[in-house]
């Protein structure tokens, strides 16, 4: 489904990621870990087309066709989703047209019929279920004046309706308390499918107890310097990152 | 070419009910006095008047059906008066009227109330206003007087249409309105500014609101004509003990327009809010400038304009407010946000602030942006295209204002208009109306 390659990548003129190379196959789901300033989140932006970030080498391929060529919203409308670590507030906007004007697009991509809105408003009002959220949050600014904890459980709600074939989760467990990430997991693993793959990009190990990886894989210094099941997650927990950054050295 | 009235006041001078004429004389000799704003004038510094610089006939009224006026002005459920190009429209008006209202307009006033309208005509003007002020006075042959009974509450909005028809020769319209909301009286007035037609329309419209003791006044002055309508505008108020003002001005479309809001908080206690939205698009030009006179102790204002500037058009705002000696414990706060969404659009904002007295919280802030590249981004990471993205966020922008509107049914008509403006395609706004 997703094949990365080799791929290079910098943000404002700094060299990021120096050849990473990763394959996810349809239904798996891998976690990404690793120190801060590894890279992490670089792959999460790269990977949703981020302006910000410039790939100077590598390619990456996305259910056989160059992501690297598609805009931003053709690679949403395609089943890329990426969980956003600090998602945008837009006051004004109202989640609900939010949420309808990007299912919309979607849908309309894959050849599907737009929901009429009497549908919609059902279909999201069990997502915000799903996703914790009280239903009034859907009339609210998207994300306005949410706390962090809400932001993480209405990027879950967009993801639920969005039903992306690559959800990439962006530190979503950062800044949650337990409640929340039992919610934002049981969402996810609601979504697991044979179709459907995630990438868990996160610092601690916390989050994969309640989302059981297929692959765990460590970035440092913008590649992947170890690759292994959970129980590698495990390990970083007990022993830290430094082990592993001195043998890169 | 300069700016010649003659004729029409020639005509008001006739036209005129006896019981106004002295204040209209004397008008006109302080309009005939009157120098007109150049660019070197402080308060038209960014606002030139070349359009104004021409012959304005009187305008003769034009037959306009409620067919044709639905579709200029929203839809909302309200008591309904209208003047055509200055002239009461008798049969889009409604004449009905609840208790502890009166509602007639000047010409047909009754000795009492033509009484009420001498008195307090004009009382919220200031001696050095803005100069199209006399004009306005010396043109006066008519008006709409809104009398609120004390301790009266109108349900039902009124909704006051100043509409523009448009023919071959240019005309000149001077509206007047004068709103006395009565002690503890509570009342919304809905004013439309539209113009059809083709042709070049100029409208004076000078409406003065006085607030008793306690009243509460929603006051709406929406100005939605199209391009070839110039117009020249200002709202005085008056602000009483424990009163309380909410004003919202909506500005779309014009070559020239220019709005004054000079708002007195003239007693303890009074407090007055004031929200703007102005959308110039293509040449046109529009310009608020808000005067507080914060004349009192212990009142409170609370100001939030914004505008998205498109094209080459140009915004001008200007906030003054003024905190007179004696007016300690005054809360006053101002903020004006400006997106433009083109390089060539401009926007000149000023806040000014002069304050006299020691023990006073005000707070300010001016800022002009562009869309903010990560909020598109994130739309488009939803599969938004990037022409929905900026039109969502331009929309956003301004009905954060729109949503402190308290009529909902104003809120609910409007917003489409505000959509429309940013939205070339009409599927760029489906998702907003």
């Amino acid at each position: 489904m997703l094949t990365i390659d080799n791929l290079h990548a910098r943000v404002e003129g700094k060299d990021i990621l120096k050849g990473l190379t990763l394959s996810v196959a349809p239904g798996e789901v891998h976690a990404i870990m690793g120190p801060n300033g590894a890279g992490k989140s670089t792959l999460g932006h790269i990977l949703a087309g981020n302006p910000n970030y410039e790939v100077t080498a590598g390619s990456i391929s996305f259910h056989g066709k160059d992501l690297l060529d598609m805009d931003t919203e053709e690679r949403a409308r395609a089943g890329v989703f990426l969980a956003f670590q600090y998602p945008v507030e837009i006051p004004g906007v109202s989640n609900m047209e939010f949420l309808k004007a990007s299912v919309d697009a979607v849908r309309e991509y894959r050849g599907q019929e737009a929901y009429d809105s009497v549908t919609f408003m059902k279909l999201a009002r069990e997502a915000s279920k799903t996703a914790g959220l009280d239903q009034a949050f859907l009339k609210r600014g998207v994300n306005e004046g949410f706390s962090g904890g809400e932001k993480k459980r209405n990027e879950l709600l967009q993801m639920l309706l969005l039903e992306p074939s690559l959800g990439i989760l962006d530190e979503t467990d950062s800044g949650l308390d337990i409640d929340a990430l039992q919610v934002v997991a049981k969402g996810v693993n609601s979504m697991r499918s044979e179709n459907r793959s995630f990438i868990l990009v996160t610092h601690y190990e916390r989050l994969l107890n309640y989302i059981q990886p297929d692959f765990v894989h460590v970035l440092a210094d913008g590649r992947i310097v170890r690759s292994g099941d959970a129980s590698l997650a495990r390990e970083l927990e007990d022993k830290g990152y430094g082990w592993l950054e001195d043998e890169v050295a | 070419m300069s700016l010649n009235v003659e004729s029409l006041l020639e005509r008001a001078s006739v036209e005129a009910p006896a019981w106004l004429g002295d204040a209209q004389r004397a008008a006109r000799s302080t309009w005939a006095a009157t120098e007109l704003p150049t660019r070197k004038t402080e308060q038209w510094k960014y606002t030139g008047i070349n359009a104004l610089q021409q012959s304005f006939a009187a305008s003769s009224t034009v037959d306009v059906t409620s067919a044709e006026l639905e579709t200029l002005v929203p839809a909302i459920d309200a008591l309904r008066v209208v003047f055509v190009n200055g002239h009461y429209a008798a049969a889009l008006s409604d004449t009905a009227v609840p208790d502890g209202l009166e509602m007639v307009r000047f010409a047909d006033a009754n000795e009492e109330q033509a009484k009420r309208i001498a008195e307090y005509l004009g009382s919220a003007l200031p001696a050095d206003g803005h100069p199209f002020l006399p004009l306005n006075q010396a043109a006066l042959t008519d008006g709409l007087l809104i009398d609120v009974a004390p301790n009266a509450s109108i349900h039902q909005p009124i909704q006051v249409v100043w509409l523009a028809a448009g023919h071959a020769e240019a005309f000149s319209v001077n509206p007047r309105m004068l709103v006395l909301a009565g002690k503890n009286s509570a009342c919304s007035v809905v004013e439309h500014f539209v113009s059809t037609g083709e042709g070049t329309s100029f409208t004076n419209a000078v409406t003065e609101l006085l607030l008793d003791s306690g009243a509460t006044l929603n006051h709406y002055r929406l100005n939605l004509e199209q391009s070839a309508a110039l117009h020249v505008g200002a709202v005085h108020t008056r602000v009483g003990r424990d009163a309380t003002l909410n004003s919202f001005c909506l500005g779309l479309g014009g070559d020239l327009k220019r709005v004054d809001l000079v708002t007195t908080m003239a007693e303890p206690g009074a407090h007055a809010s004031l929200d703007g939205i102005y959308l110039p698009r293509g040449k046109e030009h529009i310009d608020y400038h808000t005067c507080l006179e914060h004349a009192a102790p212990h009142c409170t204002s609370v100001e939030t304009f914004r505008g998205v500037i498109a094209d080459r058009a140009r915004a001008v705002f200007n906030g003054r407010i003024h905190i007179h000696s004696n007016a300690q414990k005054t809360s006053a706060q101002l903020s004006n946000k400006n997106l433009l969404t083109s390089n060539e659009a401009e926007v000149n904002t000023k806040p000014e602030l002069e304050i006299y007295a020691d023990d006073v919280q005000c707070a300010h802030g001016a800022t002009v942006a562009q869309l903010d590249d990560l909020a598109v981004h994130y739309l488009m990471s939803r599969g938004i295209s990037r022409a929905e993205a900026e039109v969502m966020l331009s929309f956003g922008f301004v009905n954060e204002v729109l949503e402190g509107a308290r009529l909902e049914a104003l809120r609910t008509a409007l917003r489409p208009l505000l959509a429309e403006r940013f939205a070339r395609d009409p599927s760029l706004m489906r998702h907003l109306t």
